[in-house]
């Protein structure tokens, strides 16, 4: 039971291991990127978790509540989800000049034409 | 009474200021205004840096709340001997590489990302303060994030198309590193409930048996050390820094790597505590046999390249490896050491980095080939060069040389008499490479057809030769910077029971 209580953890190894999985293994610029994202994405549902309590509501005081989620990893996340976003736009950036420069976005073509330099 | 009270505001002000100028740099369309500003705003930087370690030395460690929230509950910015010293580092780089940058910069952009280059360099320079003068765990990975996204944003500005494939690497690379750091920090929140280090460095005491602390620990190291580019976490470092712009690789090579060691020593000493660190995670038998590896390696590597920004790319990696060297050593002179050498090698790098885009200035390239000869028609710039190798070698009477010395005598001090030996052989290996653009460029006649390649203009060398100047007097009047690193060092170790 406590494997099952805990899904959402094993959602986000899940995630994570996914992401980075497909950053090291594809040789396509742009996969790389979403697996990037996936892997980043990992993370915010990791502090999401943490901040979430069984039955917990939003923390603005009412009557009759009394439990709350804490809204910090909430308001943290917010953050790292920019980031995450400034990050993705950078590399797409990056992989249209790349493109420009090297007519491909497969890593392994742009090391041919660097080498036979 | 206003003086008064800007100078208590100053840890909040030597990050805003170039937070608030780098925008403004953005909106100037003459690209002259924008260098003129970015100059100005790293020279209030060094300003405020050198303030705050006349504040701190007098008064001892200084906290800043924001917004009037007392820390645990607000960020709080904390500026204590380490933080002042390597913001001091910091400062001191951007305000020499800055008035360098014009002619540089106006030799290798083009002119109409000029005003964008300096607004990207500005935004880097405000995140590497940021994470010195922090005290907020996640704080410090949003200002990690910000000296980055600048950092492969500046790269990317390289002429070379080398420098895009460069740069997507190092974002890939660093976007992981952070990555790892930000788990680790969310596991030790869910541990604690609390992200000011202060406040954890006291919770997590009784936790130290807890498999979920040791996992953040893991993390958050390994996702600095992608930052710092510890062996075999380097592989971005050498495109990055040979295929940037002079001024990039100048201000990153004598900055960036020295910030992240920071963040190591800040994790380790000040937040997890150096006795959980060695002796509950055994943290000496990863380090040490990494730093030795990269520092043999790299060193080897470094001599078989032909061009010069690379060779000297790969004999960072390995003066990154003295720093952790002297970590690992779990000791006051061992952190003395590496504290000490943080400071130094940025000295020497930039000097270098410096020196080599004077040369580029003049011929378009800093490849071996190329300098052939050089040293005769820029008599100036190979001098730096050649001040910096010694630096580097570690020659007495140079800064290189008391890095060399605090390192011996801390790895003697643990009897380890084989380090000691390597330590001086892989100094010897500096001496090979540095020896091949001095016996390129000096004894070497100039190819036919070469351009005959005049002096770098003034700009571009007083801001060298003032880094060279720094070498030697740091390297002959060690008193300010010993004693800063020592009782540094000692606050660390001392400052836990």
């Amino acid at each position: 039971m406590e494997f099952l209580g805990h899904y959402n953890y094993w959602i986000v190894i899940f995630l994570m291991m996914t992401g980075f999985y497909v950053v090291i293994s594809h040789s396509n610029l742009v996969r790389k990127i979403i697996g990037l994202n996936i892997f980043q994405t990992s993370v915010f549902i990791l502090y999401i978790s943490m901040g979430k309590m069984p039955g917990g509501t939003a923390p603005i005081v009412a009557e009759g509540v009394t439990l709350y989620s804490n809204p910090l990893p909430h308001v943290l996340i917010l953050t790292a989800i920019v980031v995450g976003v400034a990050t993705t736009a950078l590399g797409l950036a990056l992989v249209v000049r790349i493109k420009e420069a090297y007519g491909t976005v497969e890593e392994d073509e742009i090391h041919a034409q660097d080498e036979s330099l | 009474m206003t003086l008064n009270m800007l100078l208590s505001h100053l840890p909040a002000l030597q990050v805003v200021v170039p937070l608030l100028a780098a925008p403004l740099c953005a909106l100037l369309r003459p690209r002259h205004l924008a260098w003129a500003v970015a100059t100005l705003t790293s020279w209030v930087c060094l300003l405020i840096s050198l303030t705050l370690v006349a504040q701190v030395q007098a008064g001892g460690t200084l906290r800043y709340t924001f917004g009037g929230w007392p820390s645990p509950w607000g960020i709080e910015y904390v500026v204590d001997l380490l933080g002042a010293y390597v913001l001091l580092i910091v400062s001191l780089i951007a305000a020499l590489v800055l008035p360098y940058a014009r002619r540089s910069v106006e030799r290798e952009i083009d002119p109409e990302h000029h005003s964008l280059f300096y607004t990207a360099l500005l935004l880097c320079l405000c995140g590497l303060l940021g994470i010195v003068i922090t005290g907020d765990a996640f704080n410090l990975f949003v200002f990690l994030e910000i000296s980055s996204l600048s950092t492969y944003t500046l790269i990317s500005f390289g002429r070379d198309r080398r420098a895009l494939t460069a740069s997507y690497q190092y974002l890939i690379m660093g976007t992981i590193g952070a990555t790892f750091f930000l788990i680790g920090v969310g596991l030790l929140y869910v541990l604690t409930g609390t992200l000011n280090m202060a406040d954890l460095a006291e919770r997590i005491v009784p936790l130290a048996e807890s498999r979920t602390l040791h996992t953040a620990f893991a993390f958050i190291l390994v996702g600095v050390s992608l930052k710092l580019a510890l062996f075999p976490l380097h592989l971005w470092l050498p495109n990055a820094y040979a295929h940037a712009p002079s001024v990039v690789s100048a201000f990153i090579a004598s900055t960036a790597t020295k910030v992240a060691v920071y963040v190591v020593v800040r994790f380790i000493f000040s937040l997890f505590g150096y006795r959980f660190a060695f002796d509950q995670m055994q943290l000496d038998w990863v380090l040490l046999p990494l730093a030795i590896i990269g520092i043999f390696t790299a060193s080897v590597v470094a001599v078989f390249q032909e061009n010069v920004k690379r060779m000297l790319a790969y004999s960072s990696l390995a003066q990154i490896g003295y720093m952790m060297l002297g970590i690992s050593l779990d000791s006051v002179t061992g952190l003395t050491a590496s504290l000490l050498h943080l400071f130094n090698h940025a000295l020497m790098k930039g000097a270098l980095f410096m020196a080599l885009g004077a040369v580029f200035y003049r011929i378009g390239s800093v490849q071996l080939g190329q300098m052939a000869g050089l040293g005769r028609q820029m008599p100036w710039t190979l001098g730096a060069v050649v001040a910096g190798g010694l630096s580097l070698i570690g020659v007495p009477l140079t800064v290189g040389f008391i890095s060399k010395w605090y390192l011996i005598l801390a790895v003697i001090e643990q009897g380890w008499w084989i380090l000691a030996a390597l330590v001086l052989v892989t100094s010897l290996i500096a001496l090979v490479y540095m020896w091949r653009v001095v016996e390129t460029s000096y004894f070497q006649p100039r190819p036919a057809g070469a351009v005959i390649a005049g002096e770098a203009p003034l700009s571009l060398i007083a801001p060298t030769w003032l880094l060279v100047l720094a070498n030697l007097y740091f390297g002959i009047d060690t008193g300010f910077t010993i004693d800063l690193a020592g009782s540094a060092a000692a606050a660390l170790i001392g400052g836990e029971p």
